[in-house]
């Protein structure tokens, strides 16, 4: 079962992406010639020829591909189907799955295939369920398949449709390969993969140069927290002799208080270990620090936002981090380091999302702050809170960005909530599932995100963290300014005057395609939370449901039940406070924000240019290493390599050579003397060289 | 075991061929057609061959398997010939990869073809003689003349400044060269034979493996390419015809790794042990220079020959890490980087065809045309970036891993090569493919014909194969590097143990 959860995307992924390619190449017929035009009479063997090599006769729609009249459009749909169709199935099978592994406990493992095999590196392909894995497993396929069947309808005027549903399956399949991994190695498999997907997605359109640039830097971005993964790998190996992560949690505990030599550091080889692995979780996850990639994304179609930037793959991080609980609940040290930068990006990317006026880089920080959330109840030892949080965010934040779709799609592809304003009367159903949204993600009492954000300060006041103050502060203050930019939101664009009276006219509401799967996710966004409560942070239901597969510190649940009432009042205060905030500048007094921006021009510029980290890089990093990379290039390789190399030592020869002719003066005597003198070097070379020995 | 000499066999029959090229005379349209088809079955059937290799091969032998010994010059120089599991994967990628060579300048070389076609054949004879020579002499000569073809293919059919190059690319192999052939005249006189598997086994003194090693370093170096003696890499890839850039990336840099592996490591471990941290700060620097430099090229075959040069760091780290991780991981990157590297000068070479320059800034867009060409050189630039699921990354993997026990900041270091090579090889994928299609130069490019698919789809095959399942590879060379790693710790302890005593 679990195979079949894996593999039906990876299928749908090989086959809407042959589609696509039999599509594509019948639309622009091959040659190695430009000037000549379609002289290759082979052009048809051909394409069968290259599509054999793909495996391609195993599938029966490539007639569909090569038809005749509109060769993209007849196998579109059967693409969207066919992957939409299998992406059920799978997302079918996962609750089956849930079901099975986190209520009757049957744990799972199955290896594959030999990977990687040599000395004592031993990597098998496997496929490993516990309830970890299976939460996971309902997240990713869930929220996959109804963005596959949003995406019907969203991308319906795009002629590349099957390349975009092959590539979306190829991410969730490599997602799953992901949370399904029982060793390091495989682990990283999924994580370059989601990259690889998240790199193909975001630069979709690939016309635009902004999509391109913003591609690269998701991927290069993300190879910085690699990085790090990578070289926590290497450590892990180096102390256990395994990737596996049986073998490696067996180990931890004899591990503790050994050292690495780390670069001149004598560090404590467990935290060091953790920290390297975290810097991944913080590139995948877009910690503070490695953030800057995850606004960009935006670039990519809105689908992919929601499934990627928003409901799965940012979460990747969150996820290793509870994996490897076993880990980190023996580096207290690196615990302090998660719940900092937790925090820390938990009310910095709050403090961005305020003043932006782009729907989807509002709904992004928003992200990367809930993120952070989730980064904050890792670091206080509560990973099963961590991922309840996660599968609430999965629903919630997915709904927002499907929604956002929704509107941009109405508004015809209008990003900027200044051009928006009174759609609520246009498109009453959208307007409705937002709210849910918005209420699910400020943690209104009875939604989803109310217990699990709720659940996460209390931990973060309950942890014995070094940062737990600072932790519990950002993240009060974070939810009232969370409160604050999601109905800026709401209000800016479904209340108030419209602002671009020619798109609100011809505002519409969205195909069917589009609002089933926003239905169901705002449902989700409801449902999501309460009944789930005890099973993600009832110290009882935690131990029954999640057994073995995290190891929570063991603490931090009971304290939290005896954290004071009052206290327990804050996020909810933060919370209407920052509606009410947000209710008198936007729809009561709309020239408050102005006259706010103007008297404050400085704090304002630098929240609008997101505290400037996009500047700075461009400044310490990229500079520098083109510059580097040209000094190099002319001065290290042409100049010195060269100069003293090759090109000197012809010029020289030239330059020997023409005294040499000078040098041969014709007297015999000149010759023996030379003559002499290497002789009687040559001798002296052999006694005090080989001949010594 | 074997009834006939399957080895020599394989390697002198594409000088049977070249013979049969040069006995075909005429310059007209037939004779340039009789010697391609001459060429490319010679060559297919020179890897059918050796096929018979990977088959009747026992990967449990970590010895050398289908020797042949015969008498020859002096006494202790004889014709020795074998395979061990290092030099067998050796043996069936340039085989196997000469067939595409030939395709590959099926339509791109007009001029001189019967020459052309004789000097690709000479030199795969050589390449295979260089892997399974188990004598030094012979060794030399099939390492050195292996120099004469490629320099006449980079001078003969080579682009503007190809006198340049060639030059350079003699003067650097030349250097290397006549040490080596001082270190072989120092090792015969200590040994009194120049038999490999016996001078791998004769305890060489301390200061001569010194100097022997440096000798051979210099020479294995050059041919690495190694910082700081890669300069000669770019500039003869810019300038050779694109079959002439394949086998280049392909199997002549993997001469210098296939070097350090049977001389270096085996003959004097104590000299390599004490060389390692040279050879790690030199594959560290190079990994991280050109992998900077390759960021600012504007010329698309030099950007992946940089590139090579920092892939080839990673090689010359693992094998002087001399953990079995680190020596197998060696081995395979050489074979991965041997597929992927060749597979993206064809690239290069499929659009050089069409426009006949190599820069950077004359392309973009060519997705929209070439939907073909744009997949396959996608899965090329993501396995030289090294994406798990591609052969790149087993290699880098494994170096890095075996590494990272030895010298951790060796592989620190090293590790930034991750980030680095992400920023070129996609930077000039999105130069090259992305973007719109508005230059007029390109509106009738025509995507992959049957020709070009038929070189590039196997090579993606093997890519993605070698990436999920490397085992065969790994397999084939287990045993061997084994045997290699063991030997080498052993020597090693040995002295430490001794130096400990004192």
């Amino acid at each position: 079962m679990v195979q079949a959860i894996v593999f039906l995307p990876l299928l749908g992924a090989i086959l809407a992406g042959l589609i696509a390619l039999v599509g594509a190449h019948g639309r622009n017929p091959s040659g190695d010639e430009v000037e000549h035009h379609g002289d290759h009479g082979h052009g048809d063997a051909h394409a069968s020829a290259a599509h054999d090599d793909h495996g391609h006769d195993d599938h029966a729609h490539d007639d569909h591909g090569h038809g005749p009249v509109e060769p993209a459009a007849a196998g579109s749909r059967g693409a969207e189907l066919i992957t939409t169709a299998l992406l059920f199935v799978s997302a079918a099978l996962s609750w089956m799955t849930l079901v099975d592994v986190g209520f009757n406990g049957h744990d799972a493992r199955f290896q594959l295939l030999p990977w990687i095999f040599s000395g004592e590196l031993e990597v098998w392909w496997t496929l490993r369920v516990d309830t970890l894995t299976a939460v996971m497993l309902v997240v990713v396929t869930t929220v996959s398949s109804l963005v596959h069947l949003y995406s019907i309808g969203y991308m319906d005027e795009d002629p590349n449709r099957p390349r975009f549903f092959g590539y979306l399956s190829l991410f969730t399949f490599a997602m799953l390969m992901l949370v399904t991994a029982d060793n390091l190695v495989q682990l990283f498999f999924g994580w370059e993969g989601v990259g690889l997907a998240s790199y193909l997605l975001i630069g979709f359109w690939y016309q635009k140069p902004s999509a391109n640039a913003a591609a690269i830097k998701a991927f290069v971005v993300n190879r910085v927290g690699d990085f790090g993964f990578a070289l926590g790998i290497f450590a892990i190996f180096m102390l256990t002799s395994s990737t596996d992560f049986e073998t490696i949690f067996h180990a931890a505990p004899g591990l503790t208080g050994k050292t690495i030599n780390f670069l001149g550091w004598h560090a404590d080889a467990l935290t060091l270990t953790c920290l390297l692995l975290f810097m991944g979780a913080m590139g995948k996850s877009a910690q503070f620090l490695l953030h800057t990639w995850l606004p960009d994304a935006m670039e990519g179609p809105t689908p992919v936002s929601a499934l990627i930037h928003a409901a799965t793959m940012v979460t990747a991080g969150v996820f290793m981090v509870a994996r490897l609980s076993p880990l980190f609940e023996l580096a207290p040290n690196a615990q302090a380091v998660v719940m900092f930068f937790g925090a820390t990006t938990a009310f910095f990317a709050a403090t961005i999302g305020l003043v932006q006026n782009d729907i989807k880089r509002i709904v992004a920080y928003s992200t990367c702050s809930q993120l952070g959330y989730m980064f904050v109840a890792m670091g206080a030892g509560a990973y099963s809170v961590g991922m309840f949080h996660l599968f609430t965010h999965a629903f919630f934040k997915a709904l927002l960005f499907l929604g956002s779709g929704s509107v941009i799609y109405a508004m015809h592809h209008e990003q900027d909530i200044r051009n928006m304003g009174g759609l609520w009367k246009k498109i009453p159903y959208t307007f409705a599932v937002m709210t849910v949204g918005t209420l699910a993600l400020t943690g209104f009492p009875l939604f989803a995100g109310y217990f699990s954000k709720d659940a996460i300060i209390e931990a973060a006041y309950a942890s014995h963290n070094p940062f737990s103050t600072y932790a519990y502060l950002l993240t009060i203050v974070a939810a009232g300014l969370t409160s604050f930019y999601s109905w800026r939101l709401v209000f800016k664009t479904f209340f108030g005057e419209p602002h671009d009276q020619e798109h609100y006219e011809a505002a519409h509401e969205s195909p069917i395609w589009m609002l089933i799967p926003i239905g169901v996710l705002a449902v989700g966004s409801v449902l999501a939370g309460f009944p789930f409560k005890e099973l993600f942070t009832g110290p009882h239901g935690v131990e029954e449901f999640f057994r073995e597969s995290v190891k929570m510190n063991p603490h931090v649940l009971e304290d939290m039940e005896h954290m004071p009432h009052l206290l327990g009042w804050l996020p909810f205060v933060m919370m209407v406070g920052g509606f009410l905030v947000s209710y008198t500048f936007y729809i009561r007094k709309p020239y408050l924000p102005v006259e706010l921006a103007n008297t404050q021009p400085m704090l304002y510029q630098f929240l609008l240019n997101k505290w400037y980290f996009d500047e700075l890089y461009e400044i310490i990093f990229v500079r520098p290493a083109k510059w580097i990379g040209y000094q190099l290039w002319k001065k290290g390789d042409g100049f010195i390599i060269d100069g003293f190399g090759p090109d000197g030592i012809s010029a020289r020869v030239l330059d020997v050579t023409r005294n040499v002719v000078k040098i041969q003066t014709g007297y015999l005597y000149h010759y023996a003397f030379a003559m002499l003198i290497g002789a009687a070097g040559l001798i002296t070379w052999f006694m005090f060289g080989f001949g010594g020995q | 075991m074997t009834t006939w000499p399957i080895l020599s066999v394989t390697t002198f029959l594409p000088l049977v061929g070249a013979l049969i090229v040069y006995l075909s005379r005429g310059d007209d349209e037939a004779a340039k057609r009789n010697s391609r088809w001459i060429a490319l079955w010679t060559t297919l059937i020179t890897f059918a061959v050796s096929v018979i290799l990977v088959m009747r091969f026992d990967p449990a032998n970590a010895d050398f398997q289908f020797v042949e010994k015969a008498a020859w010059l002096a006494t202790g120089i004889t014709y020795h010939m074998g395979v061990d599991g290092i030099s067998l994967p050796l043996v069936i990628l340039t085989t196997a990869v000469m067939p595409f060579c030939i395709i590959a300048s099926w339509k791109a070389i007009t001029n001189r073809v019967r020459e052309y076609m004789m000097a690709f054949l000479i030199l795969e004879t050589l390449m295979i003689g260089t892997f399974s020579a188990l004598d030094l002499v012979l060794f030399y000569l099939f390492f050195e003349g292996g120099l004469i073809p490629m320099f006449l293919i980079i001078g003969v059919w080579g682009g503007p400044r190809r006198v340049y190059a060639s030059f350079k690319f003699f003067l650097y192999t030349l250097l290397g060269s006549v040490l080596m052939l001082l270190a072989i005249m120092a090792l015969y006189w200590n040994g009194g034979t120049t038999d490999i598997p016996t001078l791998m086994h004769t305890a060489v003194p301390r200061s001569l493996q010194t100097w022997a090693w440096l000798a051979f370093f210099a020479s294995f170096a050059v041919k690495m390419p190694m910082w700081p003696v890669h300069t000669w890499l770019p500039d003869a890839h810019v300038e050779a015809p694109t079959a002439g850039s394949v086998v280049l990336a392909a199997i002549l840099l993997k001469m210098g790794g296939y070097g350090f592996l049977r001389f270096s490591l085996p003959m004097f471990p104590l000299a390599s042990h004490d060389f390692a941290p040279l050879v790690f700060t030199m594959s560290a620097i190079a990994i991280i220079y050109t992998s900077l430099v390759a960021l600012m090229q504007e010329d698309m075959k030099k950007l992946i020959a940089y590139s090579s040069v920092a892939h080839m760091g990673f090689v010359t780290m693992g094998i002087f890490a001399g953990t079995m991780q680190g020596v197998a991981g060696g081995v395979f990157q050489m074979i991965s980087h041997g597929i992927v590297s060749g597979a993206l000068f064809l690239c290069v070479g499929v659009v050089y065809d069409r426009l006949h320059t190599r820069e950077i800034a004359a392309y973009g867009g060519l997705v929209n045309r070439m939907p073909l060409y744009a997949l396959t050189f996608m899965i090329f630039t993501m396995a030289n970036v090294g994406l798990p699921g591609t052969s790149g990354f087993v290699g880098e993997f494994m170096t890095l891993l075996g590494t990272f026990k030895v010298s951790i900041p060796t592989a620190f270091f090293a590790t930034f090569g991750v980030i680095l090579s992400a920023g070129y090889a996609l930077w000039l994928y999105r130069k090259v493919v992305f973007g719109a299609l508005v230059k007029p130069s390109l509106a009738s490019m025509k995507d992959l014909t049957l020709r070009e698919c038929v070189t590039l789809f196997p090579m993606i095959a093997l890519t993605i194969l070698f990436g999920i399942y490397p085992k065969p590879v790994l397999d084939m060379s287990a045993a061997s590097v084994q045997q290699l790693v063991n030997n080498y710790n052993t020597a090693v302890t040995a002295v430490k143990a001794a130096a400990l005593l004192h």
